[in-house]
């Protein structure tokens, strides 16, 4: 295969276009520095949940109500977000074999997220929120996000127009697909009439509005979390495990069927409640057909191993991809069960969602996305590979171990809430008080700091990883470097 | 919901589901007879050293995607869903509740009604009858008086015999049912910051607390003019107005000369909810026993 030297100013020897390398290494040192800060803030809003003084650390800022909007918007848009332009970015240029489209729009999308990202870590200590579960910024972060975010379509279809290949790749359909349906959602949700420079009211009211926010909320999950992840999966797990892709025309059926349902499921999170009748049964059931779309990239991504499976025993970045589409397939089966209203009584507003939310939020975007970091680093550094491989493996059984402990205390945490909460005597009063529900769940909140800590102690490890690996002089016999399969 | 939003969100539902079982059924391929050969199952791109495999879809996921499709049209015919379709079953998420609602009240009948007839003060030595007021106690009152019903700053001890309002059975179920409003005034606008201090020292005085000696004669001065209407001029309070007595050691804010005189200075404003618009007069019932059963322990 031909050569992917960077722009760097060297001369291309081979067929291919100088790849626009520097804003895809830019964006992954953030992924690596936000995953750090976000995962932090995470540790230490569940520790202040088991230890509550910690809340007093440096009130009002340290609330937990205001660090807990600032941990998911962290995880989820800087750490995600930063995971999704890079590999994004990187994909897109060397399946179509062509230079990123947009000229000054490229640079401008990544200083431009990095600025949302700090007015966020300002703006959301300081008690600024519209209110929006995962939309809290207020509006005048929101119109930088959406200038932003048409920049970075600009960019995306603009290269894939001006790609050499045939067709598209199934890694790009996913990518657009994310990019479109992430725009119309931020857009809606996110309007708003401003108040003064800080304040604003949301465009909707009562039920209307919560609908629009968790249609928003859902798919955000759906398209940031999902759809976005799977563009990275199609490319780095085939591209590490040196194997073709599984089924063509299970990506085919897959990819429409997953875009066009989960745009219907955000109502199965208001089951029970002022939303009409037919409004809540139609997401619950939208969100079960949602299961085999969802099961099909899992299969895809996993049975393309096929053939490869002894490569897992040497490569641990191989391992974190794969790892991570089984936490997927688990909370792809997991969601669509919680969906159904006689589940969902039991769960709701119970640990289970929060367990839930991070078998997906750490066992597949996390992994998934340090995976591609751990694949992407040498290549875009033309070193030969990752400073220690053996630093990789330590990360990846904290990493699993840390997510296991997390949804286990909170799979535990979740039924035992939901089942005090419902438990009534003989004579018709609740058995237990709330606060004993509370006291009960002490001991799965202490696993839970536990099991993120381990999760931190592996970024922090990667984040060395990193920092030796840009560190260290380059290795010529790398260059011209091609993303090794795994040995 | 007009007909056309019914047929709007009909006709999306149905078109989107056709359009999935199409591209279901379009892109099943049936596995090529000589599939012994990889490379002849390849889609022929390839996409910077990718390759893709044209694989038949997985038999068993195929009929998952099958059955849950078969498993929403049965659904949607069952249940409101589809636009203003109301289901062949009649559910609704109302009359889920109210069913749930007339199977409690039943159970309620029996075994609250019995209570009912009864006088407070026979309910309070019931030890049933107590069992559930503690119950009700824990989910409606602990999260201010606590869960020992011993009281919190600003939110009176319910175990002790010393009342605001009185103790007794009435007087409790009053408080419960019509709430109460207690007013401490402000009083530093009036008398001044030199006879807070004062009065307050004066009011130390009163529960034997250690005071200067100094200021006595200014703050009873103050006490009778200002603060005798309300807590009696013995400072024992008013149960009328729910005025603290002032000689015992029971304190509902602070006994300490600092928060004495914030309290003259700034004045206090309690507030018992009425839980009349809240509860059940049946619950209230048991809740005063409860109340009332927990100074009955202490005179017995």
């Amino acid at each position: 295969m031909s050569s992917n030297l960077a722009a760097t100013g060297d001369t291309p020897v081979y067929d291919t276009p100088a790849y626009d390398y520097r804003v895809v290494r830019q964006f992954t040192i953030m992924t690596v520095v936000w995953g750090v800060v976000g995962m932090a803030v995470g540790v230490l809003i569940a520790a202040q949940l088991y230890w509550p003084a910690l809340n007093d650390l440096l009130q009002p800022y340290s609330h937990f109500g205001r660090l807990r909007p600032l941990h998911t918007n962290a995880v989820i848009f800087a750490f995600g977000g930063c995971a999704l332009f890079a590999t994004s970015y990187y994909v897109v240029q060397r399946t179509c074999q062509a230079p990123l489209f947009g000229g000054f729009l490229v640079p401008f999308t990544f200083w431009g997220w990095q600025i949302v990202i700090l007015a966020a870590a300002i703006t959301l200590p300081m008690g600024y929120t519209s209110a929006k579960e995962y939309a809290e910024l207020e509006w005048p972060i929101d119109i930088l996000i959406t200038l932003v975010w048409v920049s970075y379509a600009i960019v995306f279809f603009g290269t894939i127009i001006k790609r050499k290949t045939s067709h598209i790749y199934v890694a790009n359909w996913f990518f657009g697909a994310f990019i479109i349906a992430v725009a119309m959602l931020h857009v809606v949700n996110s309007a708003a009439v401003p108040v003064t420079l800080f304040k604003s009211y949301s465009a909707y009211a009562g039920a209307a509005d919560a609908m629009v926010q968790w249609w928003y909320g859902h798919n955000a999950v759906g398209f940031f979390l999902t759809a976005g992840f799977l563009g990275m999966m199609y490319y780095f797990v085939p591209k590490q495990a040196g194997r073709p892709v599984y089924s063509y025309q299970l990506s085919i059926v897959h990819f429409w069927a997953l875009i066009s349902l989960y745009i219907w499921a955000g109502p199965h999170h208001l089951h029970y409640s002022a939303l009409p009748d037919w409004a809540q049964s139609l997401g619950m059931v939208m969100s079960l057909v949602l299961l085999a779309p969802s099961w099909g990239g899992m299969i895809n991504g996993i049975m393309t191993l096929s053939g490869a499976w002894h490569k897992l025993r040497t490569d641990p970045t191989l391992r974190f991809l794969v790892v991570s589409l089984s936490f997927y397939g688990m909370s792809t089966f997991e969601g669509p069960m919680m969906s159904i209203k006689t589940v969902n009584a039991l769960s709701h507003n119970t640990d289970w969602t929060v367990g839930h939310v991070h078998s997906g939020a750490l066992g597949w975007v996390a992994m998934i996305s340090i995976g591609a970091v751990y694949h992407l680093l040498p290549v875009l550094y033309n070193r030969k590979e990752m400073f220690s491989v053996k630093l990789i493996n330590t990360h990846f059984w904290l990493a699993t171990v840390g997510t296991v402990l997390y949804i286990a205390s909170m799979w535990v945490n979740g039924i035992m809430q939901g089942l005090m909460w419902r438990a009534f005597n003989a004579d018709g009063t609740l058995t237990y008080t709330f606060v004993e529900s509370v006291e009960a769940s002490g001991p799965g909140y202490f696993v839970r700091v536990l099991g993120g800590a381990f999760f931190l102690l592996g970024m922090l490890l990667m984040m060395y990883n990193c920092y030796r690996t840009v560190a260290a002089p380059e290795d010529e016999a790398a260059a011209p470097a091609q993303p090794q399969p795994a040995q | 919901m007009s007909t056309f939003w019914s047929l709007w969100i009909i006709i999306l539902t149905v078109v989107n589901l056709i359009l999935i079982f199409w591209v279901l059924m379009a892109n099943r391929k049936v596995a090529v007879s000589d599939d012994e050969d990889p490379e002849n199952k390849k889609t022929g791109h390839v996409y910077d050293g990718i390759e893709e495999y044209d694989n038949p879809l997985p038999k068993w996921w195929f009929q998952m995607f099958l059955g849950t499709l078969i498993f929403t049209i049965i659904y949607l015919a069952l249940y409101p869903g589809l636009g203003s379709w109301q289901g062949l079953l009649g559910w609704t998420q109302i009359n889920q509740l109210e069913r749930e609602q007339e199977k409690a009240a039943e159970n309620f009948n029996t075994v609250f009604g019995k209570y009912m007839s009864m006088p407070i003060e026979e309910v309070a030595r019931e030890p049933a009858a107590v069992k559930i007021g503690v119950r009700l106690f824990g989910n409606n009152c602990a999260v201010c008086h606590g869960a020992d019903a011993g009281g919190n700053f600003g939110f009176p001890d319910l175990t002790d015999d010393d009342w605001l309002y009185g103790g007794s059975p009435e007087q409790i179920l009053h408080s419960l049912v019509q709430g109460r409003v207690g007013q401490m005034p402000a009083w530093d606008n009036i008398i001044g910051e030199e006879n807070v201090i004062a009065v307050s020292e004066y009011v130390l005085s009163l529960s034997g607390q250690p005071h200067d000696e100094t200021q006595l004669a200014t703050g009873a001065q103050v006490y009778a003019q200002n603060c005798a209407a309300c807590h009696a001029a013995d400072g024992t309070g008013n149960q009328v107005v729910g005025a603290p007595n002032l000689t015992d050691d029971i304190w509902l804010y602070s006994g300490t000369a600092a928060g004495i005189r914030q309290s003259v200075r700034s004045g206090r404003f309690g507030n018992m909810p009425a839980q009349s618009d809240k509860l059940r007069e049946e619950k209230i019932h048991l809740l005063a026993a409860y109340v009332y059963s927990l100074s009955l322990d202490d005179s017995e």
